[in-house]
């Protein structure tokens, strides 16, 4: 028997998964780990069985029930299960009501509806960025702008509080935050989330919330708690995670020129750049948490009701048997397959937004910015080792 | 080939729709469209990797 990792684990270099992963891979492929209560799961690390366990009802995605895994210490003190459940905590026959109520504003078309603006919104930050002092900090001139403005617009959530709930959601990804202060972050968008509702119920605008409530409402569906949580998880997913893969995406170009070359001689490869960043850099791992609720075997490992398991996207986005020399950034390679979106019924409502965000940053920054390089060395960048959205607090860079 | 989706699981989440637009639509509620259900051999390849890539599994093809 081989020793008990812990999880969740932080990354020991900003480019590589922590070395478990490709050890439990390998080795053992489905192992069991102590989660931070010091209670026991298993966690699920090849390609096939992670996709697997993400698509099977078997794995239940209920947040509420008292067995389901914490990542965080002292959580399940504080869970209650009166709590208002969004998206990512439902199960069947919920989940799919919920999610095809908001699906329609999420589907290609749309999304390639509201390129033309995203593209103006890229151009106004980087006219700021090329204005302003150098070095610039391009998280807070770029990486944080852009898709908290798209995400503002989109929902009808005025741009100016921005800095309330960046604060928030980024006191909710830290894994270090004391299960009292998450709790009390969470309170404070809700209610900046139902006050504004609440203004938008008399007379619904013709943004995202208020389109919500319009169709809920011919469905006699409508709840303002339900709309605030959903609210809260496309304002938290919707920022702070594409914020993360531009920070991120641009140093991985930055170091590796050959690249960089690569979309600039022809953009048309720019759109299987940005999934080759998503597998690569997996920022969104240990989420995808499960309660198996019937016993199932994955991996030839028996996982029995009532058991706790994490799926393992960043060690399934380097698993050789799925990606060819799977630590390389090959941005050519065609890595579409990758499940950093996770996969099964709740794989990333805003995946195709994400896409087209990443796309046009890759596309504008490099090509308005060609001298465009780090003014700090790699190894001092301030990674975000110790939340639950692998990225950057700071990005130094000058022209 | 035949393509066959299965609307019951289909996320909506538009996987087979970047892959393969020419086969694939979705409707405004995000459900998945078959476009071209019999398609011909050059676009055989992108159908499978569609049906590979579905996160709910909902698509098909002989």
């Amino acid at each position: 028997m081989t020793t008990v990792d812990e999880f969740p684990q932080s990354r020991t270099c900003p480019f590589a998964p922590p070395p478990a992963y490709a050890r439990i891979r390998e080795e053992e492929s489905v192992a069991q780990v102590r989660l931070p209560d010091g209670g026991r799961a298993w966690v699920v690390s090849r390609h096939e069985d992670v996709r697997a366990v993400l698509n099977d009802r078997r794995f239940s995605s209920d947040r509420r029930r008292p067995d389901f895994p914490e990542l965080t210490a002292g959580a399940a003190a504080v869970k209650r299960p009166d709590e208002e459940p969004t998206l990512i905590s439902m199960d069947a026959p919920e989940h799919p009501v919920a999610r095809r109520a908001v699906l329609g504003e999420f589907t290609v078309r749309r999304t390639e509806a509201l390129r033309a603006r995203v593209q103006e919104i890229v151009d106004e930050r980087i006219d700021a960025l090329l204005t302003g002092p150098r070095p610039a900090d391009l998280v807070e001139e770029l990486s944080l702008p852009i898709p908290s403005l798209v995400i503002c617009e989109l929902l009808g959530v005025p741009y100016s509080a921005h800095a309330f709930f960046q604060e928030k959601s980024t006191a909710l990804i830290a894994r270090g935050t004391p299960p009292l202060e998450r709790a009390a972050a969470i309170a404070a968008l809700r209610d900046y989330l139902d006050e504004l509702i609440a203004e938008k119920e008399t007379d619904p605008p013709d943004d995202l919330l208020g389109r919500q409530i319009h169709t809920l409402r011919e469905q006699g569906s409508y709840r303002r708690p339900a709309l605030v949580g959903m609210g809260i998880l496309l304002l938290v997913a919707g920022h702070e995670t594409t914020a993360n893969m531009i920070s991120l995406s641009t140093v991985a170009f930055l170091r590796d020129p050959e690249q960089l070359a690569l979309i600039r001689a022809d953009p048309t490869r720019t759109i299987a750049a940005v999934d080759e960043m998503l597998r690569y850099f997996t920022i969104v791992d240990a989420a995808t948490a499960r309660l198996c609720v019937e016993d199932a075997e994955i991996g030839g490992q028996l996982i029995r009701a009532g058991e706790g398991v994490l799926a393992l996207t960043y060690s399934a986005n380097r698993d050789p048997r799925a990606f060819a020399d799977p630590d390389e950034l090959d941005i050519e390679r065609g890595a579409r397959h990758h499940v950093a979106f996770g996969f099964g019924p709740h794989q990333c409502l805003g995946q195709n937004l994400a896409r087209m965000e990443l796309q046009i940053v890759f596309d504008t920054l490099f090509r308005r910015i060609p001298t465009l390089a780090l003014a700090a060395d790699v190894d001092e960048l301030p990674f975000k080792d110790d939340a639950a959205i692998f990225g950057l607090h700071q990005l130094p860079v000058t022209w | 080939m035949k393509i066959v989706a299965d609307t019951d699981r289909c996320v909506g989440a538009g996987q087979c729709v970047l892959t393969a637009p020419a086969l694939f639509d979705q409707d405004d509620d995000g459900m998945v469209i078959v476009r071209v259900a019999a398609p011909e051999a050059g676009s055989v390849e992108s159908a499978r990797a569609a049906v590979h890539l579905c996160p709910a599994q909902a698509l098909s093809c002989d």
